[in-house]
């Protein structure tokens, strides 16, 4: 099946083709068959990917496909090609999978949609788009991946287009990654006039001998491809596309926007680390964009009522974390966490679509309450991921932080600071998960009377979804049981061929003591934001609001998400609009236009002017001739 | 070389002139003769232009299908054509086109059919001929005669400014074509002063090496003609009130190939004739380029008007042909060439879906539409993919010219392509501000609920467009092979005449973030 990977994007690329063709007209179970069979027959493939690599000796794990000659002009010279390796069969899995569960759950969440096959259509390209970025064999399928995933994105935040809030969201997402994906293009552009190649074995085993570590050549071609990174996965400068895109349908934000193609930065630089490790300094900028995108967005998920948007500020935070470890070399911690945040954050999604779901659409966790009696498949497996995002011992998120953190602080790269912004962001993680928990579900319900009648638990093709992310979400550490624990790193020594890691050398001289310390006071944060939401949420129900009359301006900056949509609207769409109406109406016209027809008035003018030395009598003609002969003769005699 | 011993070139450009005749010959009562006897003309010439795919040759440089006939023998004016792998997609192109726009003019023509349609095919002798001689006598011919027949269709069945746009349209060209025909007198009388030979032979010309400043005045004349046909900032204010106001199919013709022939110009002409003048210039042009991608970019994102918008964003991408073209690298050019024809595709296929709507609605004020999708989901989702197209997006065609576009500005100098690519942001910017407005949103009016999806003839207009859209995209490389030798022969050539030129392919080593030096 190696070298026959490349059926794996195909299927859902022609799921996608026969929907777009013939759904509106075979009718829903056949769109559905056709979605779901496509991307499960994909996972299907991936784990026979996957069982083939490990039968394969651990260094030559490495299967390429170079398809067909895709683009030529003089030596830049580029196949459509793709690979498999075992992050390549790490990413296939995941994707394929967790498609997989949520393609199965829309059939139950879309069943009432007009436009169910439009909808399936857009989910199928997206799966395949992301298999192709995750099996890319060189730089610009990479690309083409990459974009089409923003292309996807933007449908389907836009699927409701007919909410003007929707094609806000949708074109924004559009818009804000084209500004990421112009650092990455440009990114590439530079690696292939470096390497005269964009291949990745030859840029990556060109890499150590053609640049020097630090060298300016390759900080800027990392650090522009860390530029598409911020956009795609929504990191400081570029995640204010993210909450936006919570407008389109919620399985689509647990796929999209949580489990899958937001985590396409990280998986690039774990790629790209052969560049990224001869340049520390762009290293150290991943690490601390991701520590502080972490903890940043987490503060703003303190406060949101809205539940898609905590968790949108949730997935934009756990992100931070994900770069925080390739910014410190440890990418396979980086890889792990991808995972397991796929598994319970598209849980935490599907559950909040399943409340959603019940109770006709409502988003505002302010106007829930008391749910876990009505809804308790939801409610169960919702609390698995709030316990699992907040690091609680033995649940997956506990294992995949606890690596990073270990490793921020352990690694050469990392350091104290770093690793206590993630300690701090782990206490803030547990807080919010547990507010959304006990606000949705606990305490009195403060559904209408309406609402109260409706809610119903979701249908089974929902539940069995949700109840198998729940299983994941729980278990799913146990791929990455650190040595520590008496476990074996089965996920990092499968994806250890891949990252020839020098941070994880030094880590072994650490004593195992501070590994053991650090993970307790890890604990001890997750504790301490749960206990902290308990409090507030359960205890003392009137505490929160009093808190933040307390803290009027911290709160309502909090609230307003750091304003940082106004300052952007006003330091960049505004003037830029200006200009555009200055250019359009006013320069235009008055300007370049002005100046061409005032040459057309000029000539018309002096035309009109002589024409007035055509008289028409035939004395002023002879003067004429008489001046003129004097003229010349004046000329020729006195010259 | 002539490898079919047939004058085929001569055939697709008389062909059409031929059909002319026939259309004013037929019964001008029974308007679907009419119609079906342009239609068959301009499909027969499309027909006879598919050998020159078929049989054209890819590993050569030469002229080839040339046809060479003493004209005027005493000025050494020959009749000759020829086209290369410069010229080879243009004159397909412009077959395609052609045949599409007669075939969209269907319900949108009702007055004067007869005249129309003779006018259209004038016009694609014209264009054809133009991309295919190779004698500069000759092609001056064509460049002014294509004139006339556009000005008739801008100035009969255009909009209610179409006579002042008319008049803008060919004033704006005419003074343009005057210059160029004064460069090209002196050009044949230096080449007599120095040859002894009177030809206006563009490949004995070609041999001449002319001293810098005649290169430069020369070059000069030449590109002002060129630059308003590209058109280049700021010489494109004739362009958005010929658009506006001339019927879909002038549009699309306009667009789609008249364009191209201010960019092929640059290529066939004032590259190969004048190499150290462009050299000299380049980056004059580049930054007029970049100015163009940006301003226009701009400038669309303001526009009330659809059709305009659509007008000014051709500025823009021709922006990006230019900027391509003067990076003198086989990426740059290459991508360039590609470019002309992948806007011709996209840019033509927007005016055709403009036009559709125009004639449902008689409006074409973004303000007026909103939720279109709701009722017309075929046109919507058509008007989408080709969208896609124009903003280049991966998979379809425009990515890959843009890409080798930006990929030959990187190599020549990393700020034109840092800068050029911010028009791929601004792009994306007012498409899809566009989209959202006319395709997306509630579905309010009530004129637009009841609006029909496209008909199968529509669909028969948009449908080859759209394939070739995804073919380029998808599998670019049967469409960028037969360019290779002749782009390598012009760069050879651009190189070897003066002493100085960036060389293609050599930057594997050295340091790739210096300025390359042209003049080392």
């Amino acid at each position: 099946m190696l070298y026959q990977a490349w059926i794996i994007p195909i299927l859902p690329l022609l799921g996608a083709a026969t929907n777009a063709f013939l759904g509106a007209r075979l009718g829903k179970r056949f769109v559905s068959l056709v979605a779901c069979g496509t991307v499960g027959l994909a996972f299907w493939g991936s784990a026979w990917v996957f069982a083939d690599l490990t039968r394969l000796p651990a260094g030559e794990r490495l299967a390429m496909l170079p398809m067909y000659q895709w683009i030529s002009a003089g030596d830049f010279q580029v196949n459509f090609a793709l690979q498999v390796d075992p992050l390549s069969a790490v990413m296939l899995l995941v994707v394929s999978g967790v498609s997989f569960l949520i393609h199965v759950y829309s059939t139950g969440y879309m069943a009432e949609d007009r436009g169910y096959a439009r909808y399936f259509t857009y989910l199928n390209l997206f799966v395949f788009s992301m298999l192709l970025l995750v099996t890319a064999n060189n730089f610009l399928v990479l690309y083409v991946g990459w974009e089409l995933v923003g292309l996807c994105s933007y449908l389907l935040i836009g699927f409701w287009y007919e909410r003007k809030a929707a094609a806000d969201a949708g074109k924004k997402a559009f818009i804000v990654n084209r500004v990421g994906d112009l650092g990455f293009a440009l990114g590439v552009m530079l690696i292939f006039v470096t390497f005269g190649s964009l291949d990745y074995q030859d840029v990556f085993a060109g890499a150590p001998q053609m640049l020097a570590v630090g060298s300016v050549t390759a900080t800027t071609i990392t650090l522009l491809l860390f530029v598409g990174a911020t956009g795609k996965s929504a990191q400081i400068p570029l995640y204010v596309w993210l909450p936006d895109a919570m407008e389109g349908p919620t399985p689509v934000s647990a796929l999209i926007h949580a489990a899958t193609m937001v985590t396409a930065g990280v998986y690039m630089v774990a790629r790209t680390h052969a560049l990224f490790e001869l340049a520390p300094f762009s290293l150290s900028v991943v690490a601390t964009i991701g520590a502080v995108t972490a903890f940043y967005a987490a503060t703003i998920a303190l406060v949101q009522a809205d539940i898609k948007r905590m968790l949108a500020y949730s997935t934009i935070s756990q992100l931070g974390y994900m770069f925080l470890a390739v910014g410190v070399g440890a990418y396979a911690a980086g890889i792990f966490h991808l995972t397991t945040h796929a598994f319970f954050k598209a849980l935490l999604f599907l559950g909040a679509g399943s409340v959603m779901h019940a109770l006709g659409g409502e988003t505002n966790m302010l106007k829930m309450g008391g749910l876990r009696l009505k809804l308790p498949v939801t409610y169960w497996a919702f609390v698995v991921g709030a316990l699992a995002i907040s690091g609680f011992p033995g649940l997956s998120g506990f294992f995949s932080k606890d690596a990073i953190l270990w490793q921020a602080f352990a690694s050469p790269r990392g350091g104290i600071a770093l690793w206590a912004m993630g300690l701090a962001t782990g206490a803030l993680t547990a807080f919010y998960a547990l507010r959304a928990v006990f606000l949705t579900f606990h305490g009195e319900s403060r559904l209408t009377w309406e609402a109260e009648r409706h809610v119903h638990e979701p249908p089974s093709s929902m539940a069995l979804p949700l109840g198998l992310l729940a299983a994941l979400a729980a278990l799913g550490g146990y791929l990455g049981l650190p040595h520590i624990l008496g476990g074996s790193d089965a996920l990092g020594s499968f994806l250890a061929p891949v990252f020839l890691d020098q941070a994880n050398t030094a880590l072994e001289t650490q004593a195992p003591g501070n590994e053991l310390g650090l993970m307790g006071l890890a604990v001890l944060a997750a504790f301490l934001g749960m206990g902290l939401a308990w409090y507030f949420y359960l205890a003392r129900p009137e505490a929160p609001g009093a808190l933040a009359r307390r803290l009027g301006g911290l709160y309502a900056l909090l609230a307003n998400k750091y304003y940082v949509d106004e300052i952007y609207g006003g330091l960049v769409v505004q003037p830029l609009v200006a200009l555009a109406h200055f250019l359009g109406e006013g320069f235009e016209i008055a300007v370049i236009d002005g100046v061409v027809n005032g040459v057309g008035r000029t000539v018309a003018a002096s035309g009109a002017w002589l024409r007035r030395l055509q008289t028409g009598f035939v004395r002023n003609y002879a003067l004429s001739i008489f001046l003129g002969a004097v003229i010349v003769l004046g000329y020729f005699l006195f010259r | 070389m002539n490898q079919l011993g047939f004058p085929l070139l001569s055939a697709i450009v008389y062909l059409p002139l031929a059909g002319a005749a026939a259309v004013l010959a037929v019964d001008g009562r029974n308007p679907a003769l009419v119609k079906a006897t342009a239609f068959l003309f301009s499909s027969l010439t499309l027909l006879a232009s598919l050998p020159l795919y078929l049989f054209f040759q890819a590993d050569t440089a030469a002229m080839q299908f040339v046809e060479k006939v003493p004209w005027v023998e005493s000025l050494g004016i020959n009749y000759q054509m020829g086209i290369d792998g410069i010229s080879l997609w243009l004159v397909l192109l412009t077959t395609f086109l052609s045949a599409i726009a007669i075939l969209s003019s269907w319900s949108a023509i009702t007055t004067r059919a007869k005249e129309y349609y003779a006018v259209m095919l004038v016009l694609e002798t014209g264009m054809i001929g133009v991309f295919v001689a190779t004698d500069l006598f000759l092609f001056y011919v064509f460049w002014e005669a294509m004139l006339i027949p556009m000005y008739l269709l801008i100035g009969i069945w255009g909009g209610p400014s179409r006579i002042y746009a008319a008049v803008k349209f060919f004033l704006y060209t005419m003074a343009g074509g005057v210059l160029m025909l004064v460069g090209i007198l002196a050009l044949y009388f230096i080449n007599h002063a120095v040859t002894g030979v009177y030809t206006f032979d563009l490949l004995e010309l070609r041999k001449l090496n002319l001293d810098f400043w005649a290169q430069l005045w020369l070059f000069l004349a030449f590109s002002v003609a060129f630059a308003i046909k590209v058109p280049m900032f700021p010489f494109h204010t004739w362009l958005p009130d010929a658009h506006v106001e001339a019927p879909t199919a002038g549009s699309v013709l306009l667009a789609g190939v008249l364009l191209k022939m201010g960019t092929y110009g640059f290529v066939r002409f004032s590259l190969p004739l004048f190499p150290a003048a462009a050299r000299e210039l380049s980056s004059i042009i580049a930054a007029l380029a970049i100015i163009g991608i940006v301003y226009g970019a701009l400038v669309s994102l303001v526009q009330e008007d659809v059709k305009k918008l659509v007008a000014y964003s051709s500025v823009s991408h021709l922006g990006f042909v230019m900027l391509g073209l003067f990076a003198f690298n086989s990426q740059g050019v290459q991508g360039g060439i590609l470019q002309m024809i992948n806007h011709g595709l996209s840019t033509g296929a927007l005016f055709l879906i403009v036009g559709m709507l125009y004639e449902r609605r008689h409006t074409r004020m973004i303000a007026d539409f909103g939720g279109l999708w709701k009722a017309i989901p075929l046109f919507s989702m058509a008007l989408l993919v080709v969208s896609l197209a124009s903003i280049g997006l991966p998979g379809l065609n425009g990515f890959v010219g843009e890409f080798l576009i930006l990929v030959g500005a990187f190599r020549h100098d990393w700020l034109w392509a840092a800068f050029g690519a911010t028009g791929v942001i601004l792009s994306a910017v007012y498409m899809l501000w566009m989209l959202q407005r006319m395709v997306f949103g509630e579905l309010k009016s009530q004129q637009n609920q009841g609006l029909r999806d496209l008909s199968a003839r529509e669909v028969l207009v948009l449908a080859p467009i759209i394939v070739l859209i995804f073919l380029i995209g998808v599998y670019p490389w049967p469409f960028l092979k037969p360019m290779e030798a002749s782009t390598q022969a012009l760069l050879a050539e651009v190189k070897s005449k003066g002493q100085v030129l960036v060389l293609d392919g050599i930057q594997a080593e050295g340091i790739p973030m210096a300025r390359q030096d042209l003049y080392r």
